[in-house]
């Protein structure tokens, strides 16, 4: 074991905890526990909004799969990955105000209250929530999975040991803390991650005799490196385009971020978040895949490249330095987990327990309910990442576009459009993920564009097609959703 | 409409929908801004780069500058166009402006 590397790692995971103890202490109290538990009491500041939606955003893969893809490639794949600067401004204030306005409301807690509301269907909460925990349980595993792996190589302990160090650090805290404390630690997390890119990205710089040094070195080694077309140049102007949607505009309809879309406090803390976002995003993505790219002038010939980042940082950096600099990676995959541990709990706790299983729950029981729920998941989760099955790996690949595929629109136009309606949405709902699902099966990037984009066109035709056809249905209940969502 | 002679639409909503306007508008933007240079100066050949502080100027100003100037459109955006308005009452009353 590096004691150097480990040192950090430690007083990191140690943190985590005390932020559980302190958040606890609005659990205990809070008034409302449903609403301080799934969110935080609607009591966001701007700085913690910003950074905990950064902060779910990025995962394992803006700081070991995207760097060691933007090694392979060149700066094409740096362009590829600026395209999520835009979730930085875009969700917030497409969702935005209207959203917070929504919320209070109708009171909702959770994206399934608000499609309860706006579509008055069971159906739509089902398939919802189905989608939630199928698609989410699968994220998260592989996360886990990830987590596991990187503290098993920096700390030099054995996977097992690893994964259990990982599942008591994530699962104490947010089963105790709840939304706040998932909240209030992706802030501490998203500095570290903040930091730890502009550590490595200087670093590398330096290592490398300056960014000229490094351009020359690999225009001598492939020229195509520093065009926008990637090494072989196989990158297409349309292809990276079309990463605006799966990783920039679509992630408006991820549960996850936008559930944050409902969680802060005032106008203020919307617009303060949407600058800070802007900027930490910008900062991340650009500094840690062109940190891959430079890296292959630092140290050529690494193979596999989940391992470019660990192998960089270990040898450039002083062992302490390293230490910050690979707390990054683990942050950013404690930050996606916990939100998504949180969230998978509140769709079976509060979407599906109370709605349909027991409505009459009391406080104190659906309080204890909560915390065992998201327990018994963060156990779950723990179980299977030891010996994940295939079917889990398999699911978590579409985790990300199936779930913007079934819900932009249902969100989106249940927000903005008043004819949306329930067959609508439950249309565009099976028909977004079947054909999601379908075309990654028989025709991959189909025209040359990433699966997502025709599935997330599909969906809007249908939805918007459907809702038109079925005008002339439940008129009056239409009706009265509308005079409940629109009129004052 | 009967039932809503005596209901109006939720004021806040005109703020609302109109910022969500602008951000599809910031999107736009942001992404001919991105796509213009990196493809209008990437797809020369690479003998005939320039470059700008060590990075080659497609490059920079697609994404080292692009990032910049999105990051001060958001915030002149967000300073002088979008509102303040209150989340808990029901915006009766309110003037939103």
């Amino acid at each position: 074991m590096n004691l150097g590397v480990a040192i950090p790692l430690v007083i990191f995971l140690a943190t985590l905890f005390l932020v559980g103890f302190y958040a606890a202490r609005f659990v205990k109290q809070g008034p409302d526990f449903l609403q301080e538990y799934f969110l935080g009491g609607r009591n966001l500041g701007g700085l913690v909004l910003a950074m905990t939606m950064v902060a779910t955003y990025g995962s394992a893969s803006s700081f070991i799969g995207g760097p060691g893809v933007a090694y392979n490639t060149g700066l094409g794949w740096v362009l590829l990955s600026m395209a999520q600067v835009v979730t930085g401004y875009f969700t917030l204030s497409v969702l935005g105000k209207k959203f917070a306005i929504t919320a209070r409301k109708i009171k909702a807690v959770t994206i399934n209250d608000f499609l309860r509301e706006r579509y008055n269907s069971k159906w739509v909460v089902i398939l919802s929530s189905v989608c939630i925990v199928i698609f989410l349980f699968a994220s998260m595993a592989a996360q886990w999975i990830g987590g596991g792996r990187l503290l098993e190589s920096f700390m030099g302990v054995s996977y097992q040991t690893a994964l259990f160090i990982f599942t008591i650090s994530v699962l104490f805290f947010v089963v105790i803390g709840g939304f706040r404390a998932v909240a209030l630690t992706d802030t501490i997390l998203g500095f570290i991650m903040f930091i730890g890119t502009l550590i490595i990205l200087i670093g590398t710089i330096i290592a490398g005799g300056g960014v000229t040094n490094i351009m020359n070195e690999l225009v001598a080694e492939n020229p195509n490196l520093i065009t926008p077309f990637g090494a072989d140049g196989s990158l297409t102007p349309l292809y990276v385009s079309s990463f605006w949607i799966l990783v920039g505009v679509g992630v408006v309809a991820l549960p996850q971020i936008a559930v944050r879309a409902m969680s802060y406090k005032n106008s203020k803390a919307m617009h303060t978040a949407m600058i800070i976002g802007t900027i930490v995003t910008g900062i991340i993505m650009l500094g840690m895949h062109l940190t891959g790219v430079f890296a292959r002038a630092v140290m050529p010939g690494i193979e596999i490249g989940d391992t470019v980042m660990p192998t960089l940082t270990l040898s450039i950096l002083p062992s302490w330095l390293a230490g910050i600099v690979l707390a990054a990676p683990i942050a950013a995959v404690v930050s996606t987990v916990n939100s998504l541990l949180l969230l998978v709990s509140s769709a079976l706790v509060k979407d599906i327990y109370i709605n349909y299983i027991k409505p009459t729950a009391s406080e104190k029981r659906i309080k204890n309910v909560s915390l065992s729920v998201t327990a018994l998941l963060g156990l779950l989760v723990y179980l299977s990442a030891i010996h994940p099955p295939d079917l889990l790996i398999w699911l978590n690949l579409f985790a990300f576009g199936g779930l913007e595929a079934a819900f932009i629109w249902p969100i989106v136009l249940g927000l903005y459009w008043r004819k949306g309606n329930a067959y609508g949405a439950i249309s565009s709902m099976i028909f977004g993920v079947g054909s999601y699902i379908l075309l990654d099966r028989l025709s991959p990037n189909l025209w040359g564009m990433h699966t997502v984009v025709v599935p997330v066109l599909l969906s809007l035709i249908v939805y918007v097609s459907v809702s038109l056809l079925t005008m002339n249905r439940n008129v009056q209940q239409q009706q009265k959703i509308e005079d409940k969502f629109w009129y004052v | 409409m009967d039932t809503r002679k005596d209901k109006k639409i939720d004021p806040r909503f005109k703020v609302s929908n109109r910022e969500a306007l602008i951000a599809i508008g910031l999107a736009i933007i942001n992404f001919l801004w991105w796509y213009g240079f990196a493809y209008g100066m990437g797809s020369a050949p690479v003998e005939e780069y320039t470059f700008v502080f060590g990075l080659p100027a497609w490059f920079f100003y697609s994404c080292v500058a692009g990032f910049i100037f999105i990051t001060i459109l958001v915030f002149i955006v967000v300073r002088f166009f979008f509102s303040d308005v209150p989340f808990e009452n029901e915006g009766k009353e309110e003037e939103t402006q």
